[in-house]
């Protein structure tokens, strides 16, 4: 079977598996965030933490829990990093010096992962299970929540009750996040991935060199790593180490995992509102830009555009061998796509132009489909514009799924746009300006300045992939990144959550023949063209000076 | 803000980190020690590390690719199949690639360097090659070769252990790996399993 055939069968089964569990899993999604009783377990939780689960919270309470718990969160985990030698089952390892702790504490709760250190020899099992891997189940977490608030937003009116933080927290982690880790950590454990709690383990090879082999718990992290689209590998390889990613059916399984939640929240939507044909056109944008940058990557990366790729006689550089070029792309679109970060190829040694349809996916806002929660809620604000729009084009008020798009509504959609790009163009201009771009790049000229491009644009849309030859772990990096993933993660989180308590408590506007269908694909199409549109207009400048400089050239 | 609000953040953080704490003991302690334990009772091998031992001692893992090198030198034994470039000489410990751009001078050097180096040390043209061959892959440690790279190393390989090409040649066909399932991955060969039933062969001469 020639590689392109087989590529293909890849993407069928990717499709055909997502379609199949769209609709159980974002029905199941749907029941746990409004059914009213409590499961045992969460009620023991709720207990010792002295949180009444049946308190309904506005917006503002709402608000104050998520950045509550997310500042505990990076105390916690930057705290454990600095003591991690009086951890116990550290494997030797040091203390995280205080910029690499930050940056790394404030990436893990901001649901980014990037990383500035190499986990092989830097974290303890401790570190790596009770606290990198727990951040990447409860920021996953809390992702889901706020985005099913500004559901709540939308299927509730007249009220200023958005539910109850605590009880999507809980209820995400313990009903959705956890079962399905369970289920897909034991499977990549018969793929052949590792979890143990073992030291580093010296073996003599046939040569007589001594080779050492990592011990960890990199199961039970690489499903929660992917399932919560946060993508910090336990190894600086990430998913193309063989012991996170040993075969091409687990590859195909990562991918799955980055991509099921994304895809079947449009669903929950559908059923949390009423009419699970808005979801349908939610997620046929999210299904064609993935499908269109898929199809992109794979060309390009087959045809290998490049003097090193041309002269090798494929874009094999930074490709594990039993991926090759086109599973390699799927991973890589699908994981900028989502927000994961995850790779399982060197994305820096990708093509120019493959390159600048990563960043591309990322400079989006990542709602193609998106991390978890934030992609939809991601999407959501998009339809907002997109309607609004179409408002302005018939001169009529916008309104979308019965609420109206007023001032204020437009104001908060607007706010939410601009933090990336701010982050993103400030950030990477900065760096230049000061030099501390150049002295960190690898590669030279344009190439150079997309790694320090992709490096901000990773950390601003809470990514965590990089152009991994940008030198990140200086002082100046990890605190400006560090900064840069907060601000991407939360401000926004700020203003969905201010929509969310505006579209609330207005009154249901009824159906006329002259409300703007949001149910079909013509709104599907204009949702599309908006994306492209704004992101275009705001990143093509920065992308002209990278990936499209070094692609054209 | 007023005392109240004060208060009201008070006790929304104290009431932050014991949920922290809870979900710590659920997420990082409950769930990856029942993995574990579902791991090592049903897969107890490949949750280790998928060992592989020879003569009796562990020499290496099948995951993990390694140098075949000439004892204490960089030069290549000519004894063995040969794995991918390795920037990091397939050190577990510095995981990770070159992170070179597919036009980078530095990589374009590289591979120019390695196609010469692998078509002279097996004695086949240039053209014949494969890409895999003359570039690092993404994690330093690819334990596979393409089975062309497999191909173009059988009559060196042959030739150095003092075996029939033809057998040699059976061996690689035995220790090519299809896609998962036929249609998932790339074929592939697993070098160091290829090289312990090499040796295997070589010990029953």
């Amino acid at each position: 079977m020639s590689s392109v055939l087989a590529d293909v069968l890849v993407v069928i089964a990717l499709v055909g598996a997502l379609v199949l569990v769209h609709r159980p899993f974002g029905d199941y999604m749907a029941a746990v965030y409004q059914s009213p009783k409590h499961l045992r377990v969460e009620r023991w939780i709720y207990r010792a933490v002295g949180a009444n689960p049946d308190a309904g919270m506005r917006w503002p309470a709402y608000l104050r829990g998520v950045l509550a718990f997310s500042a505990v969160g990076v105390l916690f985990l930057y705290g454990m990093q600095r003591v991690q030698d009086k951890l116990p089952l550290s494997l030797g390892f040091r203390p995280i010096p205080a910029d690499q702790a930050f940056d790394t504490a404030a990436s893990f709760v901001s649901n980014t992962n990037w990383q500035s250190y190499s986990g092989e020899t830097a974290m303890g099992h401790v570190t790596q299970t009770m606290g990198l891997a727990v951040q990447n189940f409860v920021s996953a977490a809390v992702g889901i929540a706020v985005a099913v608030t500004l559901i709540r937003g939308f299927a509730r009116s007249r009220t200023g009750d958005l539910g109850n933080f605590w009880v999507d927290l809980v209820r995400g982690t313990v009903r959705i996040l956890i079962p399905v880790s369970v289920v897909a950590a034991v499977i990549l454990i018969a793929c052949g991935a590792i979890q143990n709690f073992g030291d580093i383990h010296t073996v003599t090879t046939l040569t007589g060199d001594k080779q050492a082999i990592s011990p960890g718990a990199v199961a039970s992290q690489e499903a929660i790593k992917d399932l919560g689209t946060n993508g910090g590998g336990f190894f600086n390889a990430n998913s193309a180490h063989p012991f996170e990613n040993p075969d091409g059916f687990s590859n195909l399984l990562e991918i799955f995992l980055l991509l099921v939640i994304p895809l079947s929240l449009p669903r929950t939507f559908g059923k949390m509102v009423g009419n699970v044909r808005q979801g349908y056109a939610i997620v046929g944008a999210m299904a064609a830009i993935w499908f269109l940058a898929v199809i992109a990557v794979t060309w390009i990366e087959y045809a290998h555009p490049g003097t090193a790729a041309q002269l090798a006689g494929g874009a094999m550089e930074g490709k594990e061998t039993r991926f090759g070029e086109g599973n390699s792309a799927l991973f890589a679109v699908s994981t900028t796509m989502t927000s994961t970060g995850a790779v399982d190829a060197a994305h820096d040694s990708f093509s120019g132009l493959s390159g600048g349809v990563l960043l591309l996916g990322m400079m989006l806002g990542e709602i193609a489909p998106g991390g978890v929660g934030s992609g939809l809620y991601g999407m959501l604000i998009m339809a907002i514009v997109a309607v609004f729009i179409a408002g302005l084009m018939v001169g009529r008020t916008p309104e979308y799924l019965g609420k109206k798009i007023g001032g204020r509504e437009i104001k908060l959609a607007a706010c939410f746009i601009l933090v990336t790009p701010a982050l993103v163009l400030v950030g990477t201009a900065l760096a230049m300006a000061l030099g501390k771009g150049r002295s960190s790049m690898t590669n030279i000229g344009a190439h150079g300045f997309s790694e320090v491009l992709y490096a901000y644009t990773s950390a601003s849309g809470n990514n965590g992939s990089a152009f991994a030859g940008f030198a990140a772990d200086t002082v100046y990096h990890n605190t400006m990144l560090g900064l840069c993933m907060l601000l991407g993660r939360f401000l926004p989180m700020v203003f969905v959550l201010a929509l969310a308590g505006s579209l609330a408590r207005q009154a249901p506007i009824p159906v006329t023949a002259g409300t703007l269908r949001t149910e079909k694909p013509l709104f599907t199409g204009l949702l599309v063209g908006a994306i492209l549109i704004i992101t275009g207009l705001t990143f093509f400048p920065a992308l002209a000076l990278g990936p499209l400089a070094e692609g054209l050239a | 803000m007023d005392n109240s609000s004060w208060t009201n953040l008070g006790r929304t953080m104290w009431a932050a980190l014991r949920m922290l704490l809870v979900l710590t003991v659920v997420a990082g302690v409950v769930y990856p020690l029942a993995v574990t334990g579902i791991g090592q009772a049903a897969f107890h091998d490949k949750a280790d590390g998928s060992l592989m031992t020879a003569d009796g001692r562990e020499v290496g893992s099948k995951l993990i690719g390694q140098s075949w090198n000439l004892p204490g030198t960089d030069r290549p034994d000519p004894k063995w199949f040969q794995g991918r470039p390795s920037h990091s000489d397939c050190d577990p410990l510095a995981t990770g690639s070159s992170q070179l751009g597919a036009s980078d001078p530095t990589l374009v050097k590289s591979v120019k360097e390695a196609k010469e180096q692998v078509a002279a040390f097996n004695n086949v043209p240039e053209s014949e090659v494969p890409a895999d061959a003359v570039t690092g892959s993404a994690s330093a440690i690819d334990p596979d070769i393409s089975p062309q790279y497999a191909d173009i190393q059988v009559r060196r390989v042959a030739e150095a252990d003092g075996l029939p090409v033809a057998q040699v040649r059976k061996l690689v066909a035995e220790h090519t790996e299809g896609r998962t399932l036929g249609f998932m991955g790339e074929p592939h060969v697993n070098v160091l399993q290829l090289n312990l039933a090499l040796k295997d062969l070589v010990s029953k001469q």
